[in-house]
């Protein structure tokens, strides 16, 4: 198919309703009222020239090279900054036109280098594009521009280079920092000729610079003075593939431009809907890992974790997983054997191993990673909504008035996502702005950011969330806010009722419970009237609010709001869970967790049962199986003894490590299948290699309930995509399974599941993605769900007393960690740390606030001991004020510090999702590492010995 | 903490949610959660030595005995039925 660029249409589309028609070189030409005349030109299959103008920014009119004639207008007018009128009539290629696009080109090439051959952008520049289109065959001017030649290179960023002298001064990349991305870190120094690209530092470089390393600003480019390193070294791709992002849950979609079996670069898909032809970090480069050396593509076998791992064949390694597993089930009965689903792997992988486990170990024992993230959005909103699932599109939040963020962080954790929230948090397009009420303990970089501020930060003490949403609950009853007709004709009013009179009690209201969450009464209601009376508002959270133990209560805290104030339903509201993990939405929706099917249908309903059973030729149990942290306490009981683990590191981010460690240590038979020797591979005696992303075909499910193809676009290195390799487990346990492709297993779920029932793998290849449900009723999909009536029926109020968590601050621990994400790292940081994206973020620090770091003579980056009533580790300080006295704050990237040594067995009360964000902790001096930190370095490093095969043979 | 003790922690972790509900009621949704979300195990490693549980639990676990497990379509906790759709409580 050859390569080429998307096409470019100049300007973005407009949102206009009514459609205007143009004539543009005797062509009729119908588009909707406010689109550039350029835009219209490229619509009807024509080219005006341009060097300024890029559809993903606004109009600029700077480059003078897209002049046009128009028919009774005076002079020649820029195309990309002139809408299109009724009965226009446009002339594009006019010996006037071309004799002034020349003049101006001359002017550009004047001061351009000339090495077209050897410049990276060859046959992929658009200069050399517009001097062709002109018609460029001389330069009265010289060839010695004074301005912008012969300086020196930026290359600090570790992805992309920066060379000054290719930039014609265009500034697409500072319109697309500002418009696109939102974080305003380039400028243009200078007026005039002298005017140059400029990251804004004393030392003006990319990477000391404000820079997130979106790519928008490569992306923008037309020259080479913006590339890709990767394309420097490897030359211009030769085809591209479209895929999807395996980082985070806003589900990005890119081009893998390849070369060969080389990935070349990534590159954001303009068409894909949850991204909008915009990146982050991580999933625009950070995919190095895939061929990072440490990663493993050779099965392992070992009889005890004291042992060297032993190379072996697949053949040999399933053999012998099989074996131990019908050995330990015939000894200790299916209910010791279970398996953890993974949220990096594909709908169809997971599907494979919660079917593998339900229907081959013969247990329920199986969960997935969401156990530790959004479990309570499944309980929270299942209970009020009737459906956990996000309620918006991303699209929606273009029409929200007020954006309320609790325990998120968008820009760090969710950035695709948080780009197009600051874009409406900027105002746009004549709109005023929507306002911004942030609740959490910290400051994060939404609460004051360029052109961003927010009306409201209720900066809460950890494990209060309860309080406060209560709190809003209070003041927008007792104050007559709420939204009387919504609740009488939506949700049970009964409940409503008994609700209403709960949280109108006095001990309700924000100046009671100031004492407890530490939020001004006064900032509190502000927050709640704005939030209840603002226009659209639309709710978005994260882990924050469900890693706590009243995670489960938190979520219906915020149903409730929304619920009471009509705030669901409609474009521009909504209750918005942002997903941490690629796939969490679609693992849950595979049946991952012990109590159900695919399609959250209950093991224990019959009907179901006989569905599947029929199906799988197989028997399944009817009770409920263990969730992952009762998997660990029952293996410490000895009736676990047995786990597959697909693409999941427990040990590293689950909490209470040694707890974790225990366990593990207890079966006997631990199966790890990754693509590196992750910390729980320590304790495993199987290690069956991975596939990336990029070597597999499938499906991800995103937050908005976005199903959206993986394809292949390498072979996999070790052999075999994961779902193969769980169908070789499942043969070797004697079941007949015999998938040839990924879409059969799609095929599978479609049939089984009612809200798939329209998912086909043709189908999602020819309109690119579905939002489920997909069935009779919702035959393309549903972007908002409950327009007309929650899915349950009627909305359901649920009364939520806070109940404070038991972990207490006291004389020994008297400060609270909570813990999150940093941007340019991902979760236990087994993929971001094995790429370059540890130039921005290279150890895990301690944040904390100037006095409680001077009351123990701690100063910036010296290092701390951070101790709780479970352990104790050691990490850097960095103080600052983001974080309010009292409170500290780390991220869990690096298995050095092992920040879940600290962290407690504490859940939320419905779902066991730990509580990471609370723990009462102590910090002091020190000069280096624990005992743990030693003594598990030393374990760590002996349990990833390898014999080698060739070695072995000796 | 052993096993028991967590389990026990749990279930009054439960019970005490559930509470504002009133105590029939709380006590009602505790026994629906346990039989909805507990593997048989840990029900068992409770049930039959109710020391240590808060009223609102001791309670649910003597439902759980009297009445057998409730059915799997109740108020605290809705899935689809089989051929049913749009509900999820995915995590």
């Amino acid at each position: 198919m050859g390569y080429a660029k998307q096409p470019d249409l100049g300007t973005p589309p407009s949102a206009g309703a009514t459609f205007v028609t143009l004539t543009i070189d005797g062509r009729a030409v119908t588009v909707p009222e406010g689109t550039s005349v350029m835009r219209a030109a490229a619509e009807a299959g024509g080219d005006i020239p341009k060097l300024c103008a890029t559809d993903m920014v606004k109009g600029f009119g700077s480059c003078r090279l897209c002049l046009v004639e128009v028919e009774s207008m005076r002079g020649t007018p820029a195309s990309c900054t002139t809408p299109v009128a009724e009965g226009m009539v446009v002339h594009t290629q006019t010996p006037r036109l071309e004799k002034l696009r020349r003049g101006v080109m001359e002017l550009y090439i004047s001061d351009h280098p000339l090495d077209c051959l050897t410049c990276s952008a060859n046959n992929d520049c658009e200069l050399q594009d517009a001097a062709a289109e002109v018609g460029l065959r001389d330069v009265r001017y010289g060839y010695d521009g004074a301005h912008h030649m012969r300086q020196a290179d930026d290359t600090s960023n570790p992805y992309f280079a920066f060379e000054p002298d290719k930039c014609i001064v265009c500034s697409r990349c500072v319109r697309a920092c500002d418009e696109v991305q939102g974080t305003l870190a380039l400028t243009i120094d200078g007026r005039g000729f002298g005017s140059k690209i400029s990251a804004g530092t004393a030392a003006d470089d990319f990477l000391s610079s404000e820079c997130v390393s979106c790519g928008a600003c490569v992306q923008a480019c037309p020259t080479s003075a913006l590339m890709e390193k990767s394309v420097i070294e490897l030359g211009k791709p030769e085809r591209s593939v479209v895929t999807t992002c395996a980082y985070c849950g806003v589900g990005c979609t890119f081009r893998a431009e390849m070369r060969g079996e080389q990935l070349v670069r990534m590159v954001p898909w303009k068409d894909g809907k949850a991204n909008r032809g915009h990146s982050c970090v991580k999933g625009r480069f950070a995919w190095g890992y895939a061929n990072h050396k440490d990663r493993i593509t050779t099965p392992m076998i070992r009889d005890a974790i004291d042992q060297p791992w032993r190379e072996v064949g697949w053949a040999e390694a399933i053999d012998f997983a099989a074996g131990r597993l019908k050995a330990i089930r015939a000894e200790h009965g299916a209910r010791a054997l279970g398996g953890i689903t993974s949220s990096r792997c594909t709908n169809e992988e997971t599907f494979l191993v919660q079917k593998l486990v339900r229907g081959g170990f013969g247990s329920n024992n199986v969960d997935t990673c969401a156990r530790v993230c959004h479990s309570p959005t499944g309980y929270g909103l299942k209970t009020t909504f009737g459906t956990s699932a996000g309620t918006q599109d991303f699209d929606s939040v273009e029409h929200s008035d007020v954006i309320l963020v609790i325990g998120a962080n968008p820009t760090d954790a969710h950035p695709v996502f948080a780009s197009r929230m600051k874009r409406r948090l900027r105002g746009q397009d004549g709109r005023p702005a929507a306002r911004l009420i942030v609740i959490d303990p910290r400051r994060i970089d939404l609460v004051r950011s360029p052109h961003i501020e927010a009306a409201h930060h209720l900066p809460l003490q950890p494990g209060t969330n309860v309080a406060v949403l209560t709190a809003m609950a209070h003041v927008i009853v007792t104050e007559g806010l709420v939204d009387e007709t919504f609740v009488r004709e939506r949700c049970e009013i009964d409940a409503f009722e008994d609700w209403a009179r709960f949280v109108a009690d006095e001990r309700h209201s924000p100046e009671v419970l100031e004492a407890v969450t530490r939020v001004p009464a006064a900032d509190l209601r502000a927050a709640a009237r704005l939030y209840a009376t603002g226009g659209n508002a639309a709710i978005y959270y994260g882990l924050g609010v469900t890693e706590h133990s009243q995670g489960s209560s938190t979520v219906m805290a915020i149903a409730n709001l929304a619920m009471a104030t009509g705030n669901i339903g409609r474009p521009g509201v909504g209750v918005n869970p942002l997903r941490g993990q690629n796939n969490v939405q679609g693992a849950c929706d595979m049946g991952s967790f012990p109590h159900e099917l695919s399609g959250y249908r209950h093991i224990s309903d019959a009907q179901t049962r006989a569905l599947f059973e029929e199906d799988w030729c197989v028997t399944l149990d009817a009770e409920p199986g263990l969730r992952i942290p009762n998997m660990l306490d029952a293996a410490v009981d000895g009736t676990f003894r047995a786990i597959y683990i697909q693409g999941e590191d427990i040990l590293q981010s689950d909490p209470d490590t040694r707890h974790v460690a225990q366990g593990l240590a207890a079966m006997d038979c631990v199966i790890v299948h990754d693509l590196f020797l992750n910390e729980t591979a320590s304790y495993a005696h199987v290690f069956l290699p991975g596939s990336t992303f990029l070597e597999k075909d499938g499906t991800f499910t995103n937050a908005e309930r976005r199903i959206q193809p993986v394809r292949r676009v390498m072979d996999p290195a070790n052999g075999y995509e994961d779902w193969e390799v769980t169908q070789l487990l499942a043969q070797a346990m004697g079941l007949d399974w015999n998938y040839a492709h990924a879409s059969e297993i799609l095929a599978e779920i479609a049939r089984l599941t009612p809200t798939f029932a329209g998912v086909s793998w043709k189908r999602l290849c020819e309109v690119g993605s579905l939002q489920w449900p997909v069935n009779e009723a919702f035959p393309d999909g549903a972007p908002v769900m409950h327009v007309d009536g929650f899915v349950r029926g009627k909305g359901h109020f649920v009364v939520t007393e806070y109940v404070p968590t038991d972990e207490k601050t006291g004389p020994r621990f008297p400060l609270l960690l909570t813990t999150g994400r940093i941007l340019s790292q991902y979760n236990v940081g087994a993929q971001t740390r094995r790429t370059a994206n540890t130039a921005w973020h290279p150890e895990d620090l301690l944040e904390m606030h100037p006095s409680d770091a001077e009351n123990r003579g701690l100063k910036d980056g010296d290092w701390a001991r951070l101790a709780s009533r479970k352990g104790e580790t050691t990490l850097r300080v960095k103080v600052t004020e983001r974080v309010a006295p009292g409170v500290v704050y780390t991220t869990f990237h690096h298995p050095e510090t092992q920040a879940n040594v600290v962290t407690t067995e504490f859940s939320d009360w419905a779902t066991n999702c730990p509580e990471y964000k609370v723990t009462a902790v102590q910090v002091m001096p020190s000069n280096g590492p624990t005992d743990w930190q030693e003594d598990y370095a030393g374990f760590a490093e002996r349990s990833r010995r390898i014999d080698h095969l060739h070695e072995a043979a000796e | 903490m052993s096993a028991r003790d967590r389990l026990v922690y749990m279930a009054n972790q439960i019970a005490r949610n559930f509470e504002a509900i009133g105590h029939d009621a709380a006590a009602r949704a505790t026994a629906d959660h346990i039989a909805q979300f507990w593997d048989p195990r840990m029900r068992a490693a409770i049930a039959g030595d109710e020391t240590d549980l808060s009223d609102t639990a001791a309670r649910a676990f003597a439902i759980l005995r009297e009445t057998g497990e409730p059915a799997p379509q109740t108020r605290a906790t809705v899935f689809n039925a089989a051929d049913g759709g749009g509900r999820s409580d995915a995590g």
